[in-house]
């Protein structure tokens, strides 16, 4: 035996072949994702910019990415609220429930996001309806703009109704309002407009008789749910963009899956869109509970590190 | 390197012992089962091969390898002692050593063929592979590896799994310019998301696709074809295109109650726990959790993959449900032994017809029924019936469905003149060539869900033919060739 093979050896015995040690990671990564701005738009709504030329690129209104802010991370989804091909970025509004929204909360401009995969799920359907009247509520009038400026562009009539827990709370309100022929605004309290639910000036307008060709509806599940409960005797054509539970987001693993029309869909691949006449709402709700303790854990061990 | 003595050597019936970690304690880790060997077990393991010479009228090992690894050859340097050169033989024809020596299922493929094997225990090849190849990344120096000058050629791969990772390590080693596009944070396929890291280290698999990092090969994760780039766009940047996206779509029961919390796909159960580290929760964000009872239903190593993984995450028993008898288990023979050493429960003979779940919409009970065998099915194996009335209930809190993967539609949607089969595979001829010209397909979406090493064959195969176009003839099979394939299979 020689030198070197003693060498070998010895290394090898030592070692026991474990791989331990021989560190070399996947975050040698090609791209990394900029955030360009960000502000806050309610004390817990994160608005951010972020740079992503290839995915401002393609994107249409109605999808959606994956984010995931660092490499310890949860890839969460969130609908692009915004997106622009010339300055090439993108941009999200996220609502600060949990771990990783907060943790996207505390971003500012210059900071580098660990993973961003989009556009993903399939765009609003954008055809020449007529009078369309979306309505939205929540962190879900980020998610309405994009839309109903596109339909605004497509050349339907549309009617914004936008609402929220307390005036506070109102976001992306200017922005919607410049895209609507027609344009109403509800808080819970009555601090600005009307004083109730999106729902009243739905059933208002129906009982009016307006004519509407379509109604297309984001925001809480409640809220979807008794929208569609409310057209379904009219038989208006209605629209919800669902936010089931993801994991991969691109159809590979079914965590996202929802009951339309008695069939099981995948929500990030066949939707996020669906007919709301068609979705289970109950089973919608009751799925987006499955990681509720977790989620609770997550939640403290992050506070209590900061 | 003094000579070594040339008389023939007495044989040695079995392989020399691999150290594993005490099934007791390693279903409380998830560190890998299989230890390696050291250095001088890697030789007396090496002393144990004839050297059979190819030419004779059999099959030798190196038949058996689906990338054409030079067996004896690289044996024959690690009877010398020789890693450095053992593994540089391999490296010639495999990019994935490391992951191939772990995981590939050898007793079918190179030890299947081995001489030795007829009558004592096959040579150990698989676990000398290994061994080379963790010698190999703890030895040797990082740097950039060589390639030829460059052709000026450009091709896209489409997916950074096994066949995707072989294509752009072959083409890269023929000085091509290669670009991978990768839908996931990390490359590597299944063998990131899917394959365990108690069989599969993941800083292994990074460290083999770092490898082909540093053959120049550029990377670009996070990128779904079909969603940014189509391949008709890519077509129009570079001179070749390969899909190598796999069969990663979830198949399910179709039973009532399937859609209650709880009960996952094998993928999303995997996928948490590999890809997002659920099983380092909290320190890593993803959630993840099994109930005291976590039923599997399925046999395959995606079933075994997940029953084991279960125990690792805590539940108190762990059923594996599956509908033909223990003969049929489509796992490696190596896995299901692992996975009863590790006091998996196998319900065999028997298959779910419902999940009950609580008034929480939580599922509780698989109701079941027992099976017995009747004649052989078009696979060859023995056809599972029902036996009337004979329905059982076992409790779970965690269901798992692991009964197979189809192809990933994505790519196929998004071309409209790929050609695909009725199974939703992408048509292909032998050398990989798909109905559209200057695209290629292999592995998972073009076989269908198979191994790791065929993916790599395929990889193989489409390699040598984009080479050849690329610098070439750019012919093209004719339209009727495809035709025929999408409806043959
Ligand atoms: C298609 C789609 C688009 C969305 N767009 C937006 C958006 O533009 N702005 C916004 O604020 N929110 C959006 N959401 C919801 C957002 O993804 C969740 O709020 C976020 O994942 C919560 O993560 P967390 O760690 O901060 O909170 P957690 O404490 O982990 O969870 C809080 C709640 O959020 C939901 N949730 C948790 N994890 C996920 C996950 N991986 N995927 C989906 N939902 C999850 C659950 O219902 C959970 O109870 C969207 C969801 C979907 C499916
Ligand atoms: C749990 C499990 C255990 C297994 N165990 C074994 C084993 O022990 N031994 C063995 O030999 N085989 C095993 N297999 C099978 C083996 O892993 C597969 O046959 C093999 O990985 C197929 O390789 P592939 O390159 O064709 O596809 P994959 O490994 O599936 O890789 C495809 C890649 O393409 C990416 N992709 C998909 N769509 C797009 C798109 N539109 N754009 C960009 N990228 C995309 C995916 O993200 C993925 O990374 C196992 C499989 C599973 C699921
Ligand atoms: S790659 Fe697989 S088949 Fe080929 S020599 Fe290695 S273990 Fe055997
Ligand atoms: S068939 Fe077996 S004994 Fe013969 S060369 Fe191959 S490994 Fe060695
Ligand atoms: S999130 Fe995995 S399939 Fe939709």
């Amino acid at each position: 035996m020689n030198v070197e093979m003693q060498r070998q050896l010895g290394v090898m015995a030592s070692a026991q072949s474990r791989w331990a040690g021989v560190l070399v990671t996947g975050r040698m990564r090609a791209r990394m994702y900029e955030v360009v701005k960000s502000d806050k738009l309610t004390p817990d709504v994160i608005k951010l910019e972020i740079s992503a030329p290839h995915i401002a690129k393609k994107a249409k209104a109605g999808q959606f990415i994956m984010v995931t802010p660092t490499e310890h991370g949860e890839r969460i989804p969130l609908t692009m609220a915004d997106f622009s091909p010339e300055k090439g970025t993108i941009t999200i509004a996220a609502l600060e429930v949990g771990k990783t929204t907060r943790e996207l909360g505390k971003m500012k401009a210059g900071d580098k996001l660990f993973s961003l995969v989009g556009p993903l799920g399939i765009p609003t359907h954008l055809h020449q309806y007529g009078t369309v009247v979306s309505i939205g509520g929540g962190i879900g009038l980020a998610l309405m703009y994009p839309v109903v400026r596109a339909f605004r562009q497509g050349g339907n009539k549309t009617v914004n109704i936008i609402g929220a827990r307390n005036e506070k709370l109102l976001i992306y309100e200017d922005e919607i309002k410049s895209v609507s022929d027609e344009f109403y605004v509800c808080t819970d309290d009555g601090s600005k407009g009307h004083k109730g639910f999106v729902s009243d000036i739905l059933k208002d307008l129906i009982a009016k008789g307006r004519k509407i060709d379509l109604v297309y509806a984001v925001g809480p599940i409640i809220m979807m749910k008794v929208i569609a409960n409310i057209t379904r005797p009219h038989n208006i054509k209605t629209i919800v963009s669902l936010n089931p539970i993801m994991v991969d987001g691109t159809g590979m693993c079914g965590s996202c899956r929802v009951i339309i029309n008695g069939k099981t869909k995948f929500g990030c691949v066949d939707g996020p869109e669906f007919d709301g006449h068609e979705v289970d709402f109950d089973n919608l709700t009751a799925r987006n509970r499955r990681y509720l303790p977790e989620e609770q854990v997550a939640l403290r061990r992050w506070q209590e590190a900061k | 390197m003094p000579e070594e003595p040339k008389k023939p050597r007495k044989i040695v019936p079995k392989k020399y012992p691999m150290p594993e970690q005490d099934p007791k304690a390693r279903t409380k880790n998830f560190d890998e089962v299989p230890l390696g060997q050291d250095g001088q077990t890697a030789i007396l393991e090496a002393q144990r091969c004839l050297q059979c010479k190819p030419g004779l009228n059999r099959k030798l090992c190196m038949d058996g390898c689906p990338v054409e690894i030079d067996i004896p050859g690289f044996i024959r340097k690690v009877q010398e002692g020789n890693f450095e050169e053992a593994i540089r033989i391999i490296r010639m024809k495999q990019n994935l050593p490391a992951v191939c020596g772990r995981v590939c299922p050898y007793e079918n493929q190179c030890e299947g063929n081995c001489v030795l094997g007829r009558k004592n225990e096959p040579v150990g090849i698989g676990r000398l592979e290994r061994f080379l190849a963790d010698w190999e990344r703890r030895e040797m120096k990082k740097g950039k590896v060589q390639v030829p000058p460059s052709t000026g050629k450009k091709v896209a791969v489409v997916g950074a799994g096994p066949a995707g990772l072989t294509v752009a390590g072959d083409l890269a080693k023929l000085g091509h310019k290669v670009t991978m596009f990768e839908a996931l944070q990390y490359c590597g396929g299944v063998l990131v998301y899917g394959i365990p890291e108690f069989r599969l280290p993941k800083e292994i698999v990074h460290a083999e696709v770092d490898y082909i990092r540093r053959m120049g090969v550029d990377i670009k994760n996070d990128h779904v074809v079909g969603k940014l780039d189509t391949v008709d766009e890519l077509l129009q940047d570079y001179d070749a295109v390969f899909v190598g996206t796999g069969a990663g779509l979830p198949g399910w029961t179709g039973l009532p109650g399937e859609n209650l919390n709880g009960i996952m796909s094998a993928n999303e159960f995997l996928t948490r726990v590999n890809l997002m580290k659920a099983f380092k929760f909290p320190e890593y964000d993803t959630p993840i959790r099994v109930g005291e009872r976590v039923v599997t239903i399925g046999g395959g190593n995606v079933a075994m993959d997940c029953a084991r993984t279960s125990l690792r995450l805590g539940c108190k028993e762990s059923v594996i449900l599956y509908r033909r008898s223990d003969a049929e288990l489509p796992a490696r023979r190596e896995e299901i032994h692992h996975a009863k050493e590790e006091g998996i429960r196998f319900e065999l003979l028997a298959a779910p017809v419902e999940f009950i779940g609580d008034e929480c919409g939580n599922v509780k009970q698989v109701k079941a029924l027992r099976m017995k065998l009747g004649e052989p099915d078009a696979s060859g194996r023995r056809r599972p019936i029902k036996i009337p009335g004979s329905e059982f209930i076992i409790d779970a809190q965690t269901v798992l469905i692991a009964i197979g993967q189809s192809p990933n539609p994505l790519v196929p949607m998004t071309t409209p003149d790929l050609r695909t089969t009725k199974e939703g595979t992408i048509a292909v001829d032998p050398e990989g060539r798909t109905s559209k010209k200057g695209v290629w397909a292999g592995g998972d979406i073009a076989s269908g869900a198979a191994t790791v090493i065929l993916a790599m064959g395929d990889g193989k195969k489409a390699a040598k033919s984009m080479h050849n176009y690329l610098i070439g003839e750019r012919s093209w099979p004719a339209p009727e060739v495809f035709e025929k394939l999408s409806c043959e299979m």
